[in-house]
């Protein structure tokens, strides 16, 4: 099946579009701001940015419906400020604060909120997959008409327990999306030194679930896949595979020298393929917005940004009494109590 | 306001880094995105991109430049409508925007700063001398196997919320028949087969869980949730912690565990220091058919993931079990099977069998044992185990997993720091050998413990 286009009319008002560009937009500034105070040395260790990624999840949101959940790997900001969560709480979990979503004790790779059913935020790769099932199992067995969204990568998605969990998905019916965020990358492999046959959707065959490849630097044709898979599994048919065709500008993680491929590949991609460009693009020539307006949004965008980076810089460090906290959910730690 | 570029650091560990080339010179329009510097770090040469645009107005470190220190100012970059003559000289001190709340690194943990021998040992009370159920009640004999059945049953009947999943759970009624007659009672939406698939049910279990379902996942035995630990570990015993508190993980992993009879090495093996030595979990691992049944119900209420680990050989074996509408009985509260003066020998699960006999016997020799059954291994009843040795002055410990990093090692290492200045003699544990489970009858036996090693064991401990 040829990839998911968008048809050549935007299915998508004015509003919408701003929105789109708006969502994407917070993302974009925001990575680019945490990849900076990590070069400032006040975010540590792993961050993964979504740079490049922001149309794949944007365009999803825009397909799901309040009660639907979703669970990702540690490269999970974008999902997080996509589904709505606050950004200052985003950033500050970043530099380890307490204002952070998990108080500082989870990092860039652990947010989670009950709130937005964001289920994490995990450092395994590919451990989420079956989580996001369950999410589906649970939402199922309440017998409410909610989905969930597992997303992972290319490299994830030749882990055994995937396919563990298309088939029980698939024989149970739940109503769950893979998402595959195929950027072409795990690391420093690329596809096709990874995997044999490199079209992973098409895996679902197996199991009998249907799915399609999407482009995914076109936030438009994310979104109507996006429909028509929550339209699936909302009819009670079983889970549905949406293979997004991404590309990740940085490095796999801040510490990446990136050798395994060429700048002009990725000088390429952001000139050519830039989800955010395309939707100003469209915006522009169809007269929906001024570049005035749009530079009105870049303005509000920033502020957002910065004063989550302020945010992240002032909230302090977490007590030190929590870490003996949130072990049990009951009572203290059998060590400390002792 | 003209923007400052710092000295990045690029990697987890970077401190400092040679500033090998400057990919613009002043003047230069820049825009996010471009590379405008290669950066040498310990590891490996970075390009380093702008993330504002703007011009390049000052390069303040030239190119080729070693030791340059993370955050230090190396350039200005001007914004629309500024000239080079704006630059402020001020801005020249680097890091004066990059100026944050810094921690004060004193005092670390109060916990980790007082060692647990400096920790006065506190007359705590024994949780086990409070009785598990009130006086009168009656009492009707069960098997292990029954017991379990009938806490799960409980529990499903409380709330809907409650459901069994496993291989062989549903419509083969248990591979050892412990759900025997939930499929019929409570339908195959809550009483689930499973294809055999360890680590993606164990993983879409603990999904249900965040997503406030209550599951017991049977593993048919511990052996085969070695595929699934990374989920028990990873996924269930850790979020609550990584989410700040938020999401809790209330799910119950049983089946039997350890050494049944001849099955050889890879069915054979006690998983219990592997599961107690993890933060988030709480394990049990119970001995009797009341405490089966009082510890799974408390199992299933727990918030929290809970290892359940049962053993093939009790299944069988009747006890009393009392006759209460709710039986439960609380973590962290071990049981004095028998009270003694000489000696305290701690076990638990399937190391009180030989436990009772080794006490039977001593008795007849002379020797006073006193019998603790621990019950849980997180949390352990210390206070219970340290009352006591304060009273007997000795400690043999008896169970059948491996005797390296084993749970006796752990019993032992705590008794020693609390309760040093009590002992009369060393605490001995009586362990599985240091060997991989062998078929041979005759070795296998060998290969456990025995009730004559404890005998041994209460001889050296008491020189008797
Ligand atoms: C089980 C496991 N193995 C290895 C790693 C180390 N690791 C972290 S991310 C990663 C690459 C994953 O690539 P992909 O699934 O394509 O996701 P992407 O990073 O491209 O978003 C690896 C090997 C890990 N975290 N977990
Ligand atoms: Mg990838």
């Amino acid at each position: 099946m040829a990839t998911r286009k968008a048809a050549k009319k935007p299915n998508a008002s004015k509003d919408d579009l701003l929105q789109y560009y708006e969502d994407m937009l917070l993302i974009r500034r925001f990575e680019e701001k945490a990849g900076q105070l990590y070069g400032m040395g006040l975010i540590g260790g792993f961050c993964h940015l979504y740079i490049g990624q922001e149309a794949v999840v944007v365009g999803l949101e825009a397909a799901a419906k309040e009660g639907d959940s979703r669970v990702t790997s540690y490269r999970d900001h974008g999902h997080m400020l996509a589904c709505g969560m606050d950004p200052n709480g985003v950033m500050a979990e970043l530099t380890g604060r307490e204002g952070g979503y998990s108080r500082g004790k989870g990092g860039s790779m652990h947010m989670f909120s009950e709130e937005k059913k964001f289920y994490g935020g995990h450092g395994i790769v590919a451990a989420q997959v079956p989580i996001g099932a369950g999410l589906a199992f649970a939402n199922k067995y309440r017998g409410e008409d909610t989905v969930s969204f597992a997303y992972f990568g290319d490299g994830a998605a030749n882990q055994g327990q995937v396919y563990e969990t298309y088939n029980m998905a698939a024989l149970w019916d739940l109503p769950v999306i893979f998402v595959i965020e195929n950027n072409q990358y795990a690391m420093g492999t690329s596809v096709q030194r990874s995997t044999h046959s490199p079209s992973y959707w098409e895996r679902g065959a197996a199991f009998g679930i249907a799915g399609e490849e999407v482009d995914g630097m076109d936030v438009l044709a994310v979104k109507e896949a996006g429909e028509k898979a929550v339209a699936h599994c909302r009819a009670g048919k079983g889970p549905y595979i949406l293979e997004v065709k991404t590309y990740r500008y940085r490095g796999h993680s801040m510490s990446d020298p990136a050798k395994y491929r060429t700048r002009e590949e990725v000088q390429k991609m952001r000139e050519e393929r830039d989800p955010i460009e395309a939707v100003k693009s469209i915006l522009l020539t169809g007269s929906h917005a001024t570049e005035d307006e749009l530079k009105d949004i870049d303005k509000k965008i920033k502020a957002v940004v910065n004063e989550s980076a302020k945010f992240a810089q002032e909230s302090p460090e977490p007590a030190l009494e929590e870490l003996w906290t949130d072990i049990y959910a009951d009572e203290l730690p059998q060590e400390a109590s002792a | 306001m003209s923007i400052q570029i710092l000295m990045p650091a690029l990697s987890p560990t970077m401190e400092e880094g040679t500033l090998a080339k400057w990919n613009v010179k002043e003047g230069d329009t820049v825009t996010s995105g471009d590379v405008i510097a290669e950066i040498e770090t310990d590891k490996a040469t970075m390009e380093f991109e702008a993330v504002d645009e703007g011009v390049m107005g000052k390069i303040l470190v030239a190119e080729g430049t070693e030791g340059v220190k993370v955050n230090d100012l190396i350039a200005i970059l001007l914004e629309e409508g500024e000239s080079a003559d704006d630059i402020d000289s001020a801005d020249r001190s680097a890091g004066a925007v990059t100026e944050t709340v810094e921690p004060e690194a004193e005092a670390a943990s109060t916990h980790a700063a007082a060692p647990a021998a400096a920790k006065p040992a506190a007359d705590v009370p024994s949780p086990a001398a409070e009785p598990d159920v009130p006086e009168g009640t009656t009492f009707k004999s069960q098997t292990v196997r029954e017991a379990l059945r009938d806490a799960m049953a409980e529990e499903m009947r409380r709330t809907e919320d409650v459901f069994l999943m496993g291989e062989e759970v549903a419509e083969y009624q248990g591979a050892y028949k412990i759900s025997q007659g939930l499929l019929d009672e409570f339908g195959a939406k809550r009483v689930i087969d499973t294809p055999i698939t360890e680590h993606g049910f164990t993983g879409l279990a603990v999904g249900a869980a965040f997503g406030g379902l209550n599951p017991i996942v049977e593993f048919m035995t511990f052996n085969f949730a070695m595929q699934a630990i990374d989920q028990i570990i990873n996924s269930a015993a850790k979020t609550l912690y990584m989410s700040g508190g938020q999401m809790g993980c209330p799910i119950v992993f049983r089946g039997p565990n350890g050494a049944a009879a001849r099955v050889g090495a890879q069915h054979s093996q006690d998983y219990a220091a592997w599961y107690a030595s993890i933060p988030g979990l709480k394990v049990v691992q119970p001995y009797s058919a009341a405490d089966a049944k009082g510890l799974l119900k408390q199992a299933i209420r727990d918030p929290n993931p809970v290892i359940f680990l049962e053993n093939e050989i009790l299944y069988g074996k009747s006890f009393d079990v009392p006759e209460l509408e709710d039986f439960t009985i609380p973590f962290g509260k071990a049981k004095i099977w028998r009270e003694g003066t000489d000696v305290t020998l701690v076990s638990w699960g399937i190391g009180m069998t030989y436990t009772l006999e080794a006490a039977d016997a001593l008795a007849e020799m002379g020797i006073s044992a006193e019998v603790i059954d621990l019950r849980t291994l997180r949390p352990i009843d210390y206070a219970t185990v340290i009352n006591s040795v304060k009273k007997t002055n000795r400690c043999v410990t008896v169970e059948e997993g491996f005797p390296v990093a084993s749970m006796s090692n752990h019993i032992a290492a705590h008794i020693m720091a609390e309760a040093f200045d009590y002992l009369d003699a060393p605490v001995l544990s009586c362990t599985g050998k240091d060997v991989p489970m062998p078929y041979a009858a005759n070795l296998e036996k060998l290969a456990l413990t025995s009730t004559q090693e404890v005998i041994d064991a209460v001889r050296a401990v008491t020189y008797k």
